[in-house]
């Protein structure tokens, strides 16, 4: 099926900047990228900087959503909402970077193009934030992960030749910083814990090991700025002090992460995904796939 | 004919309060980059959003739009700015005595040195140093959660008068 046999070709009426407009599927949406001067700049390939910021907001997404899923089960209230408002902030990230890969890859596609009316083999994310939710150690663990490599990535991205790429990357580095920290106290606090927090931390690790090399092998950055070899190392050893710090590192001084066991091959970048992103983006597009011109 | 004046546009832009600190104007809260009124007469704001998923911004666009077309402006343009991005330095003394004064303690100092530069990014501390309770003045307060109500507040308590209150972050 293609879009149009979902009838979601007057999708542009979606974006207009309506008065009074809301913040909800359906209500209105405003471009997040409203005034912008959105040329892409000469010397700058289009198709590539598309296909990154594609990329960085599918992680986004994707990750927000995860998050979104602790709401109401977290295990304190102020968890809760902390795990709620990182999700907002990388909602937030999305927005911006599938309005700039609209206007890059020449389609001038909207947020909700991409967001809600794409199949799971058209998403680019990284397979680490698909895994389903597992307990809070797991969760704790992959976003210090995640947040951390995004913040490499971002960190880098701030100088890209891009300017939109560019200040949505200097942006989205602040509210990493904070998001990392969130996560690299959890880290501590349960590696150094209990036995059965440490446990839980050292299961959370063993688990994501696999799906790292993903993440530090990617290059969908790297014609935009980002040398994949230096967010590598940066991560590396970002990770490798927060895990000393929280006693989760191994005698013989590796970082846990380096698993002896293999990384599991392919890549979300290609669109060859895990069998759990399909019930994530039902869930996630089940309103905007039914009512493709609800208004309300 | 209602005069197009840029000092009048700016002033009526400036007044806005902002959705989730109402106590706060948008001048107050800094996110008021600038208004311009082209030679025909169209005013343009420009609005920096405090943060990228910030749910406020349709707001603040809507109800900016709806003050000037009512003060008789009749082309409104409000701008997205995100180069610079927005910070608490961004914050008014005016907007910090205001917070102050509805008991939600403001960021630290404008242009305060930050942290020293570590040998990582993820120094692990429990937020700033010294916030001072806004009720009682008292030093002796702790961070009971990073994330408050909104994405831009942390809670606090004071240990003097036992009393929680939000902490607008230092968003450098």
């Amino acid at each position: 099926m293609t879009d149009e046999d979902l009838h979601v070709d007057g999708e542009d009426d979606l974006y207009v900047d309506g008065d009074g407009a809301r913040w909800a599927f359906g209500t209105g949406f405003t471009d997040p990228l409203h005034g912008v001067d959105q040329s892409v700049p000469d010397g700058v390939d289009a198709e590539d900087l598309a296909a990154c910021c594609l990329a960085l907001g599918d992680d986004a997404l994707v990750s927000a959503q995860r998050l979104a899923e602790w709401c109401t089960r977290a295990p304190e209230l102020e968890e809760e909402l902390a795990l709620a408002n990182i999700g907002l902030d990388l909602l937030g990230q999305a927005r911006l970077l599938y309005a700039r890969a609209g206007r890059a890859d020449g389609t001038g596609r909207g947020e909700d193009a991409y967001a809600y009316f794409r199949y799971p083999e058209d998403f680019r994310n990284v397979r680490l934030a698909e895994l389903p939710g597992g307990d809070f150690a797991f969760t704790v663990a992959r976003l210090l992960v995640l947040s951390v490599w995004r913040l490499a990535v971002c960190e880098a991205l701030a100088a890209a030749p891009d300017p939109v790429l560019a200040a949505i990357a200097a942006k989205s580095a602040k509210e990493l910083a904070y998001h990392s920290r969130w996560a690299a106290e959890w880290t501590v606090r349960l590696g150094d814990g209990t036995g059965e927090s440490a446990g839980r931390m050292r299961a959370a690790l063993d688990a994501l090991a696999p799906w790292l090399d993903e993440l530090l092998t990617d290059r969908a950055a790297a014609r935009q700025g980002a040398d994949p070899a230096a967010v590598a190392a940066r991560t590396r050893l970002e990770l490798f002090h927060v895990l000393a710090d929280a006693g989760l590192d191994r005698s013989d001084d590796v970082s846990p992460l380096e698993t002896p066991a293999p990384p599991v091959p392919g890549s979300g970048r290609n669109g060859r995904h895990t069998p759990h992103l399909a019930p994530l983006l039902a869930e996630l597009q089940s309103v905007a796939r039914a009512h493709p011109d609800a208004s309300w | 004919m209602v005069t197009a004046s840029p000092e009048r546009a700016s002033r009526i832009a400036a007044e806005v309060p902002d959705p989730e600190l109402p106590m706060l104007t948008l001048a107050d809260l800094g996110v008021l980059h600038g208004v311009e009124v082209a030679p025909e007469g169209t005013v343009v704001v420009r609005l920096a959003p405090t943060y990228a998923g910030c749910p406020a911004v349709a707001e603040m666009r809507a109800e900016v739009t709806a003050r000037l077309l009512a003060a008789g402006f009749t082309d409104v343009r409000v701008v997205t700015v995100l180069d610079p991005p927005w910070s608490t330095d961004r914050i008014t003394d005016e907007g910090r005595r205001k917070l102050a004064e509805h008991g939600i303690a403001p960021p630290g100092p404008r242009g305060a040195p930050g942290p020293a530069p570590a040998r990582t990014w993820l120094r692990l501390t429990s937020g700033p140093p010294e916030v001072p309770c806004p009720r009682c003045a008292s030093a002796d307060t702790e961070e009971i959660s990073r994330f408050a109500a909104t994405a831009c507040t942390a809670l606090r308590r004071c240990r003097s008068c036992r009393e929680p209150f939000p902490h607008v972050k230092d968003l450098p």
